[in-house]
């Protein structure tokens, strides 16, 4: 029936053509399924972000820690989650470590190791986004008798989020695409469903042609989106 | 109320303030001026304790501030200072610059904040400007905020860092009125300026430093017409 509505909406002749091609029809078939992936990638993308960014806050902070424990604990998390490969953390955690601590589902298992990756990356854009605050700041509200705490949360948080908004979208549309490495432990996303398509019907142009576009219809949104609420901080 | 006794400051090898004396009286405006590079900033950083002192003690209000004992916050809550830059707080408005600190150090309510907020803003001539941000504002008008907001916490001493330095010629006047009406409030005040005009007509006592030592100090008067250091009459040559 949808064929039907393809050959309505281009012309017979050239519906008729297109549609006999066998790599189009896998496809289009698939769609739904692929597209079914594509949420459950924005879902490992988002859970990992959102503890990407509490682990990233607090690496940032603990980064420019006084304390030497406190900022070694930092910088060995950030040295090794950014100087090893994504694709072997996931294997690490998944078949090494987690399930010694009772998890064992992949979409727990590449939730943590993506969070924990980006958490690293986003420790690195918060520690960089205090820093840009100017000095001044915290001595203005240490001299009214402010705890560092206080003039933390109250000074230079505020001012440094808005200069570490468009690095975390840059993380954000990176770790999206890096989460088709999750594919290897079976979760059930865009590129694992690609790959199980393209195993039962052998047409790798169309279906990993598909599953790019895919993939870039999300990113293209994602940093549209990315430009307009940067167009938006820069004018508030 | 303020007492500096052997005050040394490094930065590395650079040593910055090389044996500082001095006091300041309840009530008393000190103006301290000397050349670029003397290490007057610093001396009032120390104070309160933006700096840590290498050497020497700095007393306030009886308590000594460079014991690793002391709760820093209680005492910097009681030494309003003002910056050479201001350093507002962009993100928010005039009247929450000056409430912010009451408001989540002391955690007084909203309304008297406000109220509290409002009257400092009048002393300093800028009501109608409350809920403006400081990016709106001229460098007169931020400073005045910047000084309205270290009055909040009710301070009993008031540091000034070259507090007209960073403004255009014509907005000098609209802070040096606002610090003098202090003054003449009974307000403690240690004045690191460039203006000697403020510094003769307000200041109680005038200090001259020079390379991290004091070389001068006295009556305004005695320092401007009649100089006893020669270090101290080749700058005032140059100034005045
Ligand atoms: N944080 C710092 N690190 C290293 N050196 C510093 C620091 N702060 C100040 N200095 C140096 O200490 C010396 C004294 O600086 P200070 O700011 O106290 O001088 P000043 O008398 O206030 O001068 P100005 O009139 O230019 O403001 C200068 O040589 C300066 O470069
Ligand atoms: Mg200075």
């Amino acid at each position: 029936m949808s064929i039907e509505l393809i050959q309505a909406v281009f012309g017979i002749n050239f519906i008729e053509n297109i549609t006999q091609i066998k790599g189009f029809q896998v496809v289009w078939e698939s769609l739904p399924y692929f597209l079914k992936g594509g949420i459950v990638t924005l879902e490992v993308t988002a859970l990992s972000v959102a503890m990407g960014m509490v682990l990233g806050l607090f690496a940032g902070l603990f980064k420019l820690s006084k304390s030497k424990i406190i900022y070694a604990i930092a910088t060995i998390y950030i040295d090794f989650f950014r100087g090893t490969p994504l694709f072997v953390q996931i294997l690490l955690l998944y078949f090494g470590i987690l399930p010694f601590i009772g998890i064992q589902d992949p979409f727990s298992s590449a939730v943590i190791a993506c969070g924990l990756n980006s958490g690293a990356y986003i420790g690195e854009i918060v520690r960089a986004g205090i820093q840009a605050v100017d000095r001044g700041q915290m001595e203005a509200a240490r001299s009214l008798g402010m705890s560092h705490q206080l003039a933390m949360v109250y000074v230079i948080l505020p001012q440094a989020y808005k200069i570490v908004i468009p690095p975390l979208i840059n993380e954000f549309i990176a770790l999206l695409k890096d989460t088709s490495l999750v594919s290897i432990i079976a979760v059930s996303e865009m590129t694992y469903r690609g790959n199980l398509v393209y195993a039962n019907t052998y047409q790798a142009a169309w279906v990993w042609g598909s599953i790019a576009i895919l993939y870039f219809i999300i990113t293209k949104t994602l940093s549209i989106f990315g430009d307009y609420v940067e167009r938006r901080l820069a004018t508030e | 109320m303020i007492q500096v006794k052997g005050l040394h400051k490094k930065f590395g090898s650079l040593e910055v303030l090389r044996g500082i004396d001095c006091s300041v009286a309840p009530r008393e405006v000190v103006c301290i001026i000397g050349p670029s590079g003397s290490g007057k900033s610093t001396l009032l950083r120390c104070v309160n304790q933006l700096e840590k002192a290498n050497e020497g003690q700095i007393f306030i209000d009886g308590v000594e501030v460079t014991s690793p004992k002391v709760d820093i916050n209680k005492i910097r809550q009681k030494v309003g200072m003002v910056f050479q830059h201001f350093n507002l707080f962009p993100h928010k408005t005039t009247l929450e610059n000056v409430t912010l600190a009451p408001s989540k150090i002391k955690g007084i309510k909203q309304h008297e904040a406000r109220e509290l907020g409002m009257e400092l803003l009048t002393k300093v001539g800028l009501v109608d400007k409350a809920d403006v941000y400081p990016a709106n504002l001229s460098g007169g008008q931020k400073q005045r905020v910047a000084i309205a907001r270290a009055l909040a916490m009710q301070p009993k001493i008031m540091l000034f860092d070259e507090p007209t330095s960073a403004l255009d010629p014509e907005m000098v006047g609209e802070v040096l009125a606002v610090m003098k009406d202090l003054a003449l409030e009974g307000m403690t005040m240690m004045v690191v300026t460039h203006e000697m005009g403020f510094a003769r007509e307000v200041g109680d006592r005038v200090i001259f430093m020079d390379e991290g030592i004091i070389l001068e100090e006295g009556l305004p008067n005695n320092i401007f017409s009649n100089p006893q250091n020669i270090r101290t009459q080749s700058f005032l040559s140059k100034v005045l």
